[in-house]
């Protein structure tokens, strides 16, 4: 909810928002928890599946409906401007779903579990292969030393030279909050360089 | 190291949001806000239930997710409802800045500049 005040008209509101990616249980709730201004609300997308092509005990065609949940934040930026956080699901069988997550996006955070780094391919693959939306890896440092650098984790995982890595504690809302503000600044300077038509 | 990323051929799409029926009209995304257009006055009577209960909720602006969330409602319904409601000329879609045009780079400096604020 965005709360009514007299000085601003309220049609002059917009909103932008962010996606936080990364593979499952790598701090994405943590780090939306740490920085919003609401208990991350989670929401559900009833999916239609045309035909079984996964999990497969019959080979017959037929239609199931599934139930995804996401979460997201918020934060009021300014009077007029509110950003949403929307954390993508873990599971990597849900990788379609980014396609309408992201749609519209300002950038995206892939949030990194560094002792667990294949959990995070799906997402960096996807970041990667789509080349419309800017993003940054965050490495969440949970409580120890990370055993590798910034530069070992970006030849791993394949990670382009223009996508800046940092290292932050998700559960910390000024390291949560430099992470947004990392991303904002990638996406200003490579602004002009995507495009993409919405709506 | 020994992890490589794996490279994925085609991916395969199983799954559909909406059957895409919102997309060309209205760009209802899951942060777009959303005002009821007159919230003085009441709800037309022919309404479905949900869609008059979202009319009676964005009196106050709310995103599609929070709508969603609120009145339990899965969001690609959600979406739809509100593509018919806009039709109706019922609710306001507020704009939705996404960053994919130069022309919006004002606003993403004064999203920086809110952050910068918030979080020194
Ligand atoms: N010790 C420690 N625990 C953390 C940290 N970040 C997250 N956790 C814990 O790790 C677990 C997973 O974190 P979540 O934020 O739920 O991860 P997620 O990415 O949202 O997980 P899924 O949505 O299930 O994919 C939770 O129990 C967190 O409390 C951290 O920096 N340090
Ligand atoms: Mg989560």
């Amino acid at each position: 909810m965005v709360s009514n005040d007299s000085s601003s008209d309220t049609f002059s509101k917009m909103s932008t928002k962010i996606v936080i990616a990364g593979g499952f249980g790598a701090g994405k709730t943590t780090l939306v928890g740490s920085v919003s201004e609401i208990e991350p609300v989670t929401t559900e997308a009833v999916m239609t599946e045309a035909s079984v092509v996964h999990d497969d005990t019959t080979a017959v065609p037929q239609k199931v409906t599934t139930t995804v949940a996401m979460d997201f934040g918020r934060i009021t930026l300014d009077e007029e401007l509110i950003l949403y956080m929307f954390g993508t699901p873990g599971q990597a069988r849900f990788w379609f779903m980014w396609d309408d997550l992201v749609r519209g996006a300002v950038g995206a955070v892939v949030v990194v579990d560094p002792r667990r780094l294949a959990d995070c391919f799906d997402a960096i693959d996807y970041f990667e292969q789509q080349q419309r939306i800017p993003y940054i890896v965050a490495l969440n440092k949970f409580d120890g030393q990370l055993n590798y650098t910034g530069e070992e984790i970006r030849e791993a995982l394949e990670i382009s030279d223009n996508v800046p890595i940092i290292d932050f504690d998700a559960r910390d809302r000024s390291s949560a909050g430099h992470v947004l503000k990392e991303l904002l600044v990638h996406a200003l300077a490579n602004s002009g360089s995507q495009s993409e038509l919405v709506g | 190291m020994s992890y490589r990323r794996r490279r994925r051929g085609s991916r395969i799409r199983p799954y559909t949001f909406t059957g895409g029926r919102t997309r060309s009209r209205h760009p209802l995304m899951v942060q777009t806000l959303i005002s009821t257009a007159d919230p003085s006055i009441d709800p037309p009577r022919n309404l479905m239930p949900e869609s008059e209960r979202i009319l009676l909720l964005c009196r106050e602006t709310r995103s599609v997710a929070e709508i969603s969330a609120e009145l339990k409602i899965p969001l690609g319904v959600t979406q739809v409802l509100l593509s018919d409601l806009a039709d109706q000329g019922l609710v306001y879609i507020h704009p939705t800045i996404t960053g994919h045009s130069p022309s919006e780079n004002q606003v993403l400096e004064r999203a920086l500049r809110g952050l910068e604020r918030l979080f020194q």
